[in-house]
């Protein structure tokens, strides 16, 4: 293993070629994530989250392209002939997607699709790749591992499906896990269950990307959160930091759109005013300008540049109160 | 696309065809000898003469006419028909669905061949019976297609939220369904009137089709069948535009069909 | 305390349920089982439970979607019933619903306006045109959108917009009682935001009762006064906000508060984690005893075996638990939150 980030995106785009000419999803995004680390991104529809993360691992639907250098363990993923992502994804990098009923096949048992997944590889023999399957059932606390085997995807909730599809992700034992909204389909109930899953899984060193607009997910079990609007990400910080003190408006925005268990019962909602911009959109200027309660006319002229301070970056020429930028921040691209 | 601009072109130009041509479509021109002249331009027969010398040019688009008015207007009573069936069985479901699928079933087993044999001998060869009992035919795939969609749209949250305004069952239908099965109608119904010509062009191959002085492409393409070997422009002008007519139409009907595909997605 | 304009006893509404086999008989299973319910005027009362619980049937059958198999339904104090037309009429005027998916609710092929307009003339009867016109304009603004957007269509608008056209489509003819059946579920977190503020806001205007359906506590908590708790077709508790918060009395609903994530990360750590054992049937209750034993951490064999039916157990408090006095003290995440943010 090299030393550096374990997975490291430099300068992103994801475009489609639709009828109607080519759709920007993603600008220019750069991230990290440290071995062992769970990031969270968080936004909402059309934020450009999921084409992020499904534009660097090569998942993308046709008509999509990535642009940049998504390099892993020190290799670069996007080089053309595709050879370095199909060594790494299955393998160290494993994808998990939001609708279990779809990333499972209906007409195989449980049992044969996590084999499959390390018997198509050549990793091991039936005998050892059945074994490797009943640990991963019991890693996600899946009960009755022994008789989930010979079952079929329709005979389970959608939470064990669930469950099914991150057991399978984690039967070569990877160092990377993505996961695209994997408790957004499911029960409160059975979404802490996921959460404990996964937070074994960290605990065992698996570095997780959490893609997700579910802030109380993210607060549960996040290391970091980078926060996504309109194709860009707009801003980066420690979890704790990023709840008690945020920087960008729409991060606050976000915070104080969701209603609490804990806190006293406000008459209002904060919500944020307008709504999140169509897939694609890119004026000039800022893009959460139209919604910002903290607009400048700067802010409608010049698109403000993700700026690194520390261990926060933030995107933003009004940033809130409490963070500030110290001099000499240097601006990322 | 291209698709369209070759029916509007044919269609323009069965309708100011016979204008173009100093000729009628049942002059005989006793000038030639023998009557089935081939295509010349000096003699204004730019496709030629039928084995009674009769111009095929100004035939042709008669003919073309005549072919188009009866798929066009048997496609529309198959419509009417078939959509109100479809949607008013797919919408009621249970029981009521049954019975009348059951009745389509049942009609769909008859061989419609003999049905028209038989009207057609009963009542005349006439142009009003030809799309009558195409329709009546025609209707029926329409009903299928219709109850299919009209099956899957009840289950639509807009359409529980019009049962809870209190509306009556054939408000919902004529206000909601019809509409949002429209566009599947249209893609069908483009694709029924290449299938419409056809049947018609088999019947009149049969001699079953329109009478005398009336032509159509498919009586052209009967009776130019015949003179094959001898005169085979009268068989090639008349085969020729009807294959182009049922390319285009089928192009368009799959052009539109991919269309709403695209814009259902 | 006037009679409650909605009424429900003893509802249980079924379906078939999957054959384990060709050969075995085919099982009917109560979706609804011995519900009761009521809904006084301008009240605001919270549904909540997770998939299969039985919310959506419930609604179903309140708006007489559904033949009730049992029990009864009335709406100012008159039995609903699904062949009594005159009823029927007089309970789609006053009782309207939003539903979950805000494009899907919308005719495609209709704009906003005719939508609206549809909705006020099957209600409120034939209008003259202007007068009509007039109304839909100002129920639009009245959920926030501008009077211009009525000639727009559904795919033209975002998710919060169409939610509000399925507002505006269901308050038009001011009804006593809106339904939402998990209305602001599938909108983006900061829309969502939005519209539950509008909700609250109309229903002060207009005095409104409220029947929120929903598996998103903090969202219920903020809308509703009185909250229902409902687990595979049956009520499980029944109280006043603040109580079902500050003391539940079912162990389904602790483990639903429990469950529920709170956005801060240092409360998050801090929380006592109960966990709850997983599911491992189809979403059948078991046939005898209470339906949630088999994943109840305090249930023994008298659970098992005697069903527990809902019992008054404070002032407004209601819950279905043989052992209800046996719970611990709880602990709500408000206490461990150190300081206000």
């Amino acid at each position: 293993m090299e030393p550096g980030p374990l997975f490291q995106i430099h300068d992103l785009a994801v475009d489609f070629a639709t009828p109607h000419g080519i759709v920007p999803a993603v600008h220019g995004v750069s991230l990290e994530v440290a071995r062992g680390e769970c990031l969270a991104v968080v936004g909402e529809s059309g934020a450009g989250k999921s084409q992020l993360f499904l534009g660097s691992l090569g998942l993308l639907a046709a008509g999509g392209v990535a642009r940049g250098s998504v390099r892993f363990d020190g290799r670069e993923l996007l080089a053309d002939d595709g050879e370095a992502r199909r060594e790494v994804l299955g393998t160290r990098v494993s994808f998990v997607f939001q609708d279990p009923m779809n990333a499972l096949t209906p007409h195989l048992t449980v049992g044969r699709q996590l084999a499959e997944v390390v018997l198509d590889r050549g990793l091991m023999g039936p005998d050892a790749a059945r074994a490797r399957s009943l640990e991963a059932l019991r890693a996600v606390r899946m009960p009755a591992p022994e008789s989930r085997m010979g079952q079929y995807p329709h005979e389970l909730s959608g939470g064990q499906r669930q469950r099914v599809a991150i057991a399978m992700a984690l039967m070569t034992d990877p160092d990377l896990l993505v996961a695209d909204e994997p408790t957004t389909a499911l029960d409160v109930t059975i979404q802490a269950q996921v959460i404990e899953v996964l937070r074994d899984a960290r605990d065992r060193g698996l570095a997780v990307v959490l893609v997700t607009h579910d802030l109380g997910v993210v607060a549960e079990i996040a290391d970091r959160v980078a926060v996504m609007y309109a194709g860009r990400i707009v801003e980066t910080a420690p979890v704790r930091e990023l709840f008690a003190s945020p920087a960008h408006p729409y991060s606050a925005g976000l915070l104080a759109s969701v209603p609490r268990l804990d806190a006293s019962r406000e008459l209002r909602l904060q919500g944020i005013e307008g709504q999140p911009p169509r897939a694609g959109a890119n004026d000039a200027g800022c893009a959460f300008a139209p919604r910002c309660p903290r607009t400048q006319p700067r802010c409608r002229q010049e698109r403000p540049a993700l700026r690194l301070a520390g261990n926060r970056s933030t995107a933003c020429h009004v940033p809130l109160a409490g963070y500030e930028a110290p001099a000499g921040a240097r601006g990322v691209p | 696309m291209a698709a369209l601009i070759a029916i509007v072109l044919l269609i323009i130009a069965a309708l100011v065809g016979p204008w173009l041509s100093p000729w009628q479509p049942d002059q005989v021109d006793w000038s030639l000898n023998p009557l089935a002249a081939p295509p010349s331009l000096a003699s204004a027969h730019w496709f030629g003469t039928d084995g009674n010398g009769r111009d095929l040019f100004v035939r042709v688009w008669h003919g073309t006419r005549v072919s188009l008015l009866v798929a066009l207007l048997a496609t529309a009573v198959s419509v009417v028909i078939g959509v109100a069936w479809g949607a008013t069985a797919g919408y009621l479901g249970g029981r009521t669905d049954g019975w009348m699928m059951r009745v389509v079933d049942v009609l769909y087993a008859l061989p419609y061949m003999f049905f028209v044999i038989i009207l057609t001998v009963v009542f005349g060869r006439s142009l009003w019976l030809m799309f009558l009992a195409i329709g009546a035919v025609g209707w029926l795939t329409m009903a299928r297609i219709v109850r299919g969609q009209a099956l899957a749209l009840r289950r639509r949250e807009f359409v529980t939220a019009a049962v809870t305004l209190g509306l009556p069952a054939h408000r919902i239908i004529s206000r909601h369904i019809v509409p949002n099965v429209l566009g599947t109608v249209i893609v069908y119904a483009t694709l029924t009137v290449p299938q419409v010509i056809l049947f018609e062009s088999f019947l009149s191959f049969l001699g079953l089709g329109v009478q005398e002085p009336l032509t159509s492409l498919g009586r052209l393409v009967a009776e130019g069948a015949l003179e094959m070997e001898t005169a085979p422009w009268q068989l090639l002008v008349p085969a020729s535009v009807l294959a182009l007519l049922l390319l285009a139409l089928n192009f368009l009907g799959d052009g539109l069909r991919d269309a709403l595909d695209a814009r259902q997605r | 305390m006037s009679a409650p304009l909605l009424s429900v006893r003893g509802l249980r509404v079924g379906f078939p349920a999957r054959r384990t086999g060709l050969a075995s008989p085919r099982q009917w299973h109560a979706a609804v089982d011995s519900v009761d319910l009521d809904v006084a005027d301008g009240q605001a009362v919270g549904l909540v439970g997770e998939s299969g619980c039985g919310k959506s049937t419930l609604a179903r059958a309140i708006l007489a979607l559904e033949t009730p198999a049992a029990g009864r339904i009335e709406w100012r104090g008159k039995p609903v019933r699904r062949d009594d037309a005159a009823v029927l009429r007089g309970l789609r005027r006053e009782v309207q619903v939003v539903f979950q998916d805000p494009v899907g609710s919308l005719d495609p092929r209709m704009t906003v306006g005719e939508s609206v307009t549809e909705a006020l003339e099957a209600l409120a009867g034939r209008q003259a045109r202007d007068a009509a016109a007039a109304r839909v304009s100002a129920t639009l603004e009245e959920v926030g959108l501008d009077a211009s957007l009525a000639i727009r269509y559904p795919h033209e608008l975002s998710g919060g917009q169409c939610q509000r056209v399925a507002i505006a489509r269901a308050i038009v003819a001011r009804p006593k009682l809106l339904i939402c059946d998990e209305a602001v579920s599938a909108l983006d977190v900061s829309v969502q935001a939005q519209i539950v503020n509008l909700l609250a806001e109309l229903r002060a205007r207009h005095g409104m009762a409220l029947l929120f359906i929903s598996h998103n506590l903090a969202v219920v908590r903020h809308l509703c006064e009185d909250i229902l708790v409902m687990y595979l077709g049956r009520i499980v508790e029944r109280a006043p906000r603040e109580v079902v918060f500050a003391t539940p009395r079912h162990p389904y609903t602790r483990a639903l508060l429990a469950s529920v994530p709170i956005p801060d990360p240092t409360a998050a750590a801090a929380r006592p984690r109960e966990p709850l054992r997983a599911v491992t049937d189809t979403g059948l209750p078991p046939p005898t005893g209470c339906a949630f034993a088999p994943r109840c951490a305090a249930a023994d064999d008298f659970c098992r075996g005697s069903a527990p039916s809902l019992v008054e157990v404070g002032a407004g408090e209601f819950t279905a638990c043989h052992h209800w006095r046996a719970l611990g003290p709880w602990a709500s995440p408000g206490t461990v939150r150190s300081t206000a943010s």
